[in-house]
This record gives C-alpha cells, sequence and structure tokens, in this order.
C-alpha cells in the first residue's frame, strides 16, 4: 500500500505548486485538481505531443495520479462544492492571493471548525502576511529574489547571472510543501489535530543557496559566481572541463590521496599521454607521498602547490583525449568524484539508471505505445511510488467527485 | 508550542549538506536526532566539520560555519565502530531509535556490520534511509558524488546556462539541499508507513534520480517527441521554457556587478511597460509573436534602458505597474535588508557552546500548531555522550568517562 493512499488533497490548480501535488499523488494521495471552467493555463504550455499537436507534455508530467474537477468559484454553488470538498479533505494545497480564501469563506479559520484534522498549505510568494506576495511573479523573479542567480553564472561578469532552468523555483516551494504535509500529517497521526502551514517560495529560495548564505552569516563575506562550479569568496581553480567529443565534465575535487595519484598515472600511462607530460613527476611525487597530504598547504607549500596542480593538469590532459563518459567512467574507476555532463535525454537513457528501473511508463488512451516517464525520487520497497493514471483531461472528474460529494 | 516530531529519535550518520540537511528539518520540528561521529578522525567524515567559513578571529574543529547551518539542534556523540564495545553502543541506541539515516558511499554502513539486514535484526521495525548519489544498486553504485557531479550527471548543470557559452551550471550544491530534502521526505514516508502499519523499510535514495525528475517536461518531450536538448547552442536559461515570454530574461543595472530580472507574461505586461521604456523603438514590438522571434534584438534593447536605472528604483518602478519583477538580490540586501525574510523570521540565531551566537538559515514555512524551532548549534565532538548514555542508554557518569578513556568514545 503507498504511503498516503487514503490521503485527500485539495488542489487549487495553479503552476506553482502542481509539483508538491504531484509528489503526493505520486506517493498514493487522492489529489482533486481544482480548475476553472476554461482549465488551468498550463494545459497550454509546451512541450506538446507531437502526435496530437496540442497535449501539453508539461502538463502531463505535472499532474500524473490526479483527478481533476472543474469548479467556477464566482458561482455559489461550485463554492458549495469547495466548501463540502474541503470539510472531508485531509490537505488543503493552494496558493491563492492572501486574502481570496478569507472572501470565499474558506480560509482556515472557516473551515478548520468543521474539519479540524484539515492541513492547510498556503504558499505564496514571499508568505501570507506579506503584501508582496500578491505582486505578480514568475519562476524567473522568485528566483532572483531568493538569490539563487547571484551564485550562477559566469567567471565574465558581463555576462548576466542565470537562472537555472526548469522551473526549479516553483519546485523549491513546493518541496517545501510537501514536507510540511509529511511532518503534519505525522503529527495528526499521533495528536488528531491538523494545522495551518504558511510556506514562502522565496524564503525557501533563500535558504537553498549553501554558503552564499552562511559565508553573509558567519563572516558577512560575500561569494562571487564562476563558470561551472561554486561561487566562493576566495576564486577557485575551474573544474569544468571540455572532452576530446565535445561534451563537458565536471571533475569536482581532483586528486589528494597517494592511490588516486597512482590511479591517474596508471590511466595516464595506459594512455601513452606520460612521456608528453611535463608533470610526471609531481604526479609520482604524489602517489608516494607519506603522511597527510595536507590540501590546506596548496599556495604556501611549493611542493604540495605543484602536486596538486599536477592532479588537475593530469586531468586536463587526459580529458582532451578522450570522451566525456570515458572520462567519467575511467576516473571514478581511479576513485575520483567525477561526472558527465549530461543533458535530460542524455542522462535517462543511461543504463545505470535503466538498471535501477528508473524508467517509469504509463498507458495513455488513444497512444498504442506507453509513455516513458521519470521514474520514482526515491525507492519505498514496502509502500512504493507509483505511476497509476495519466494527468486527467479538464474536469474529467467532475461528476464522480460530486456524486461522492452527496 | 506542540513538537510535530517529538516522538522520533533518528540515529544518524549523515554530514555534509546532503544528508545533513535532511535531519536538519527533522530536528528543527522535535525529532531527536543524535548525530554519531567517529572520534579517531575528529569526526572529520563530515568535511564541513572544522571548515571555513568562521566567525572572525575563530578557528578550528568546533567552528566550522557550514557545519554549525546544517546540524542545529542535533545532539552530537562519539563513538569507535572499530571497537567491540563501540559496536555495542551503537546496537542500544539502534534498539531504541525508530530511524538510522546516512550518506556515506554505498556499502559503508555494511562493512562496519550495520547493513539493513543486521539493522532488522537489532529492530525489526526500524527504518533505515541511505542517501547516495547513484544509489546502492546499479552499474554505477561504487561511484562517488558530491552536489556538483549529482547536477552533471542529472542534465541539472547542462539546462543552466547561456548561449554560446560552456553550461554554467550551479554557483552552489542545489542537489545537496534539494537531495536533503528529498531525504528528508524519505524518512518521514517511511516513518507515516510504520506509523499507518508498524512496519519498517529500506529506503534507497539515489540522489541523481530525484535531480532528474527535476526535468520532467525536457525528459517528455525526449521519450513522447524524440526532440534533444543537446543541440547546437547551450540552452538559454534565462528565457521562458514553458509559458512563451518575451522579454524575459536578467538585465544589466547601473552599479557594480547590478542586475534586475523582468518577464513580460502577455501584451497586457507589454503595453504597460512600453509606458516606462517611452521610447520608439517598443513600437516595433506591439505582438508576441513578434517579440518571441526576436528576444536577442528586443533584450539588447531593453538592457539599453534597464542599464541606466539602479536596480532597486527600477523593481519599484516595475512593481507599481505591475509587472513581475525583481532586483538580483545579494546575500547581505536579502539577509540583512529585505524585510520579508525578516519579518518571516527566516534568521534564527542559534547559540553554538564553542562559536557563540550565531545566526543560520532557518525553515521558510510557518506552522500554526507546531512550528519548528531552531536555538542549539550543532553540537561540539561528543558533546552530548553523557547524556545520551546515561539518558537514553543506562550508563552511569563514572561508566561514561571510562569509555572515553579506553577510546570507546
Amino acid at each position: 500500500m503507498s504511503v498516503l493512499q487514503g490521503i485527500r488533497v485539495i488542489e487549487l490548480a495553479n503552476e506553482r505548486i502542481a509539483f508538491a501535488g504531484k509528489l503526493m499523488a505520486d506517493m498514493g494521495a487522492d489529489v482533486v485538481l481544482v480548475e476553472p471552467p476554461q482549465g488551468d493555463p498550463t494545459r497550454g504550455y509546451p512541450p506538446f505531443d507531437g502526435q496530437t499537436g496540442n497535449k501539453s507534455l508539461y502538463f502531463w508530467h505535472y499532474h500524473t495520479n490526479k483527478r481533476s474537477m472543474i469548479l467556477d468559484l464566482d458561482k455559489a454553488e461550485d463554492l458549495d462544492h469547495l466548501r463540502k470538498l474541503i470539510s472531508q479533505a485531509d490537505v488543503l494545497l493552494e496558493t491563492e492571493p492572501i486574502q481570496r480564501l478569507a472572501q470565499l469563506g474558506l480560509d482556515y479559520q472557516d473551515t478548520s471548525p468543521e474539519n479540524p484534522g484539515l492541513i492547510h498549505i498556503a504558499v505564496t510568494p514571499y508568505g501570507r502576511d506579506a503584501p508582496e506576495s500578491d505582486l505578480p511573479q514568475t519562476d524567473l523573479t522568485l528566483m532572483a529574489a531568493g538569490g539563487p542567480p547571484w551564485s550562477c553564472g559566469y567567471d565574465d561578469h558581463s555576462l548576466p547571472p542565470v537562472r537555472g532552468w526548469g522551473n526549479q523555483a516553483f519546485h523549491t516551494g513546493s518541496h517545501f510543501a510537501y514536507m510540511s504535509a509529511l511532518t503534519a500529517l505525522l503529527y495528526r497521526g499521533e495528536s488528531g489535530a491538523g494545522q495551518f502551514i504558511d510556506v514562502s517560495i522565496t524564503a525557501a529560495l533563500n535558504v537553498t543557496t549553501e554558503a552564499a548564505s552562511y559565508a553573509w552569516h558567519v563572516c558577512e563575506a560575500t561569494v562571487q559566481r564562476q563558470t561551472g562550479r561554486h561561487a566562493a569568496v576566495v576564486p577557485t581553480g575551474e573544474t569544468q572541463m571540455l572532452c576530446a567529443d565535445g561534451k563537458h565534465v565536471n571533475t569536482g575535487v581532483p586528486p589528494r590521496f597517494p592511490r588516486e595519484f597512482q590511479n591517474l598515472l596508471t590511466w595516464m600511462k595506459s594512455l601513452n599521454l606520460d612521456k608528453e607530460f611535463p608533470e610526471t613527476v609531481f604526479l609520482e611525487m604524489g602517489a608516494a607521498w607519506e603522511g597527510q597530504f595536507d590540501l590546506s598547504k596548496i599556495g604556501e607549500d611549493d611542493t604540495i602547490t605543484a602536486i596538486f596542480s599536477a592532479g588537475r593538469d593530469g586531468l586536463k590532459l587526459i580529458a582532451q583525449t578522450v570522451s566525456a563518459y570515458e572520462f567519467f567512467v575511467g576516473c571514478q574507476e581511479a576513485g575520483l568524484a567525477v561526472g558527465i555532463i549530461y543533458s535530460p535525454e542524455e542522462v535517462y537513457e543511461d543504463e545505470h539508471f535503466k538498471a535501477r528501473g528508473f524508467q517509469a511508463s504509463l498507458q495513455h488512451p488513444g497512444r498504442s505505445e506507453p509513455v516513458r516517464y521519470p521514474g520514482a525520487p526515491y525507492k519505498l520497497p514496502a509502500s512504493p511510488w507509483s505511476l497509476r493514471h495519466p494527468a486527467p483531461e479538464l474536469g474529467e472528474h467532475t461528476q464522480e467527485i460530486l456524486s461522492s460529494l452527496e | 508550542m506542540q513538537k510535530a516530531l517529538e516522538n522520533f529519535r533518528i540515529c544518524d550518520f549523515t554530514g555534509q549538506l546532503a544528508g545533513a540537511g535532511a535531519t536538519k528539518w527533522l530536528s528543527a520540528f522535535g525529532a531527536e536526532v543524535i548525530r554519531i561521529e567517529d572520534p579517531v578522525r575528529d569526526g572529520r567524515w563530515d568535511i564541513l566539520r572544522g571548515n571555513a567559513p568562521f566567525k572572525p578571529g575563530q578557528k578550528g574543529l568546533e567552528h566550522g560555519g557550514g557545519f554549525n547551518n546544517h546540524n542545529t539542534d542535533k545532539l552530537g556523540i562519539t563513538l569507535n565502530l572499530r571497537t567491540q564495545k563501540g559496536k555495542e553502543i551503537l546496537t542500544e541506541l539502534i534498539k531504541v531509535s525508530d530511524a538510522v539515516t546516512e550518506n556515506f558511499a554505498a556499502g559503508v554502513l555494511d562493512r562496519w556490520g550495520f547493513g539493513y539486514e543486521a539493522l532488522k535484526a537489532i529492530k525489526p521495525d526500524i527504518v533505515y534511509v541511505s542517501n547516495c548519489g547513484f544509489g546502492h544498486e546499479g552499474p554505477y553504485h561504487r561511484f562517488k558524488t558530491w552536489g556538483p557531479i549529482v547536477q552533471a550527471i542529472s542534465g541539472l548543470t547542462f539546462t543552466s546556462g547561456l548561449p554560446d557559452q560552456p553550461p554554467a551550471g550551479w554557483g552552489y550544491s542545489y542537489m545537496d539541499h534539494t537531495g536533503g530534502y528529498y531525504m528528508a521526505m524519505a524518512i518521514m514516508l517511511a516513518l507515516r508507513h510504520k506509523q499507518n502499519t508498524g512496519e519498517g523499510q529500506w529506503v534507497d535514495l539515489a540522489c541523481t534520480e530525484a535531480a532528474v525528475t527535476l526535468n520532467g517536461p525536457a525528459v517528455l518531450d525526449w521519450t513522447v517527441n524524440g526532440t534533444k536538448l543537446r543541440k547546437e547552442d547551450q540552452p538559454h536559461s534565462n528565457r521562458s521554457q514553458f509559458q512563451p515570454m518575451a522579454p524575459h530574461g536578467i538585465y544589466p543595472c547601473r552599479g557594480d556587478d547590478d542586475w534586475i530580472a523582468l518577464s513580460v507574461r502577455n501584451n497586457d505586461d507589454w503595453e504597460k511597460l512600453v509606458t516606462l521604456i517611452k521610447d520608439d523603438w517598443t513600437g516595433a514590438y506591439p505582438k508576441e509573436s513578434t517579440r518571441l522571434s526576436q528576444q536577442d534584438e528586443l533584450d539588447s534593447l531593453v538592457s539599453s534602458w534597464t542599464s541606466g536605472f539602479d536596480k532597486f528604483e527600477l523593481e519599484a518602478m516595475l512593481r507599481a505597474l505591475p509587472i513581475p519583477a525583481s532586483a538580483v538580490r545579494k546575500p547581505q540586501e536579502r539577509i540583512d535588508q529585505d524585510s520579508t525574510t525578516r519579518n518571516f523570521g527566516l534568521w534564527p540565531t542559534v547559540e553554538h557552546s564553542a562559536m557563540g551566537k550565531v545566526q543560520v538559515d532557518g525553515q521558510p514555512v510557518q506552522f500554526s500548531e507546531t512550528n519548528w524551532h531552531q536555538a542549539r548549534g550543532a553540537p561540539c565532538l561528543g558533546e552530548h555522550n553523557e547524556d545520551v548514555l546515561t539518558r537514553l542508554l543506562g550508563y552511569s557518569s563514572e561508566e561514561v568517562a571510562q569509555l572515553a578513556e579506553e577510546g570507546v568514545l
């Protein structure tokens, strides 16, 4: 049995919270997506299914396992339906303007007397008490406000800071909405009591910026963005390298243990690169190093600095000779935490993820072949993640849900 | 105020951010999180312990700024698991815990004799959550990762950048933070299952898999349409990938490395913006289709306009229209100078035994009945040995002192 089976979630459709609803639905919750008569706007977002030309794959992804119900909240009758729906729900997930539900008589103080177990999760740009939450926002402007782009981009600061792709501001807000729901469900499991939860998306981003925040907390230092690696207070060496096939890798931390220097040396020899590499002698010294190889002495101790640089330069030389995939696997086999920079389609088809069963699939009405989806973010064997049915058609379940309310 | 998770005890081997970040959430909501550290290596299996940034005038094992930030309100004990007695104490601790959590490389806990089968033999309903980059099964399960490696593998690095440039990636470990969130979810899901059924389980969390799900629409565009994101040009991730919007980007402002993000979602937004720009060139772009097809030209025109303004003045003007806009905030601007984060109570100050008072990242949520609470800094090495061993495991203070002398603690 999935963990959240038997939990009814009411999600007032909005792109900001769709992912939180999906995370719950994929763990078994009955998530009712409440849409306006014209449908949620994301039904019109690209990319589209090429077969029909108008089915949004964006919508497919974010609404797996949900049921759709049309409610026109400007109509008294539909408002009553929503009130009834909430009175029987476990979780209300919404990102409405901050006064909207109070105006409808559906805010937590209105609904909780009848349903004291209700967990009402309001996700807003800046929190329920901040008037700024009613300003128009996009994923991009939320990100800029919350901090991530300051740390992302290039060594060349004439280029703008970069926002990572994929609506990650919405995701980050949704992650905290979901974590809040689970926390409140665990508490309700012990106490029976529900509660109101105020989630701020920009606050969520603010605490998802690693040292950009805590370097400021601790010593008022400001990190600066760098190409393909951590923003830092003191500039660091590059870690992103171009391989012979035109793809990039991230080299992470270069060798720093004798065994790693030895493995690197062995690999260079097998590629016949050791003779032309002027720093081979330093790799040999690294391989023969006794005692602690103290990285904090880089820049102070000439020998340690030379050996460490030789490790980085050796990796760079190999990268120029082999494909990114060969580099990735070769380094990992040498004990170095290195990653190939895959595109989303490349990682999806990688043998490791296939072998782990990450490729999920779902039969869609009107299609002969099942559609392949990203799979489980975590594996709970006793109470598994699952895809049970595709994203709903607009209002597909309105009647079914209404009759269950009678 | 009640604590949401006070009935749960976690035997916690996590470290860095991808693991420690997960149990930080649990401890903030009142779970008793007991961090176990290795006395022989001074707890340095967590590289953040004793690492910069430091408070001015401080340095050393007990003063790491990141370590403190990620381990608030946890208890800390030392256990030398090379010793038989150390293993016995761990066994006793597991018996009184609800979950065991770790983010070592695959197989480490098993080699110490505490793999899932062993854990289950000690406590049949134990929840065990392991978090490692590639998971505990599959061809790459022996491969190692850090946050940036998870981001590289999963497509998140590739999809962050500007055209004609290499990938920019994420300038921090987005997937250590987010991997920690998924680990917190996994722990709570498994605890909820145990609450429902009394049954424990082992959750094998692979951070890279969680990361791939964060590019879902791109994956579907591949599986359904065969569309690849790897093309001649690097994706332009400051542009809108889904809802068509233009202009949509990060533009320069007056000042040192000052920038503003703005989005024009539709013709209404554009017409409002035009009243502010007040320049003839805007007349060439009344149609969304034109703005979308000529984004490069449009971006350079918008850039020349924005570059004359102070970013906060321009933000105020754009928000008055209103259209979506925000200055790209620097750390100081969002931590010290932003009323929205301060009013939300996002930056609590904790008391650390060695560092003194330190401001840390709080939680971006407010619960009406069981809110989070962060008051104590990260534990010093072995700070709670006596508390945990006497209160939970029935040892006397003399026995604890003896164990420390024998090198068990």
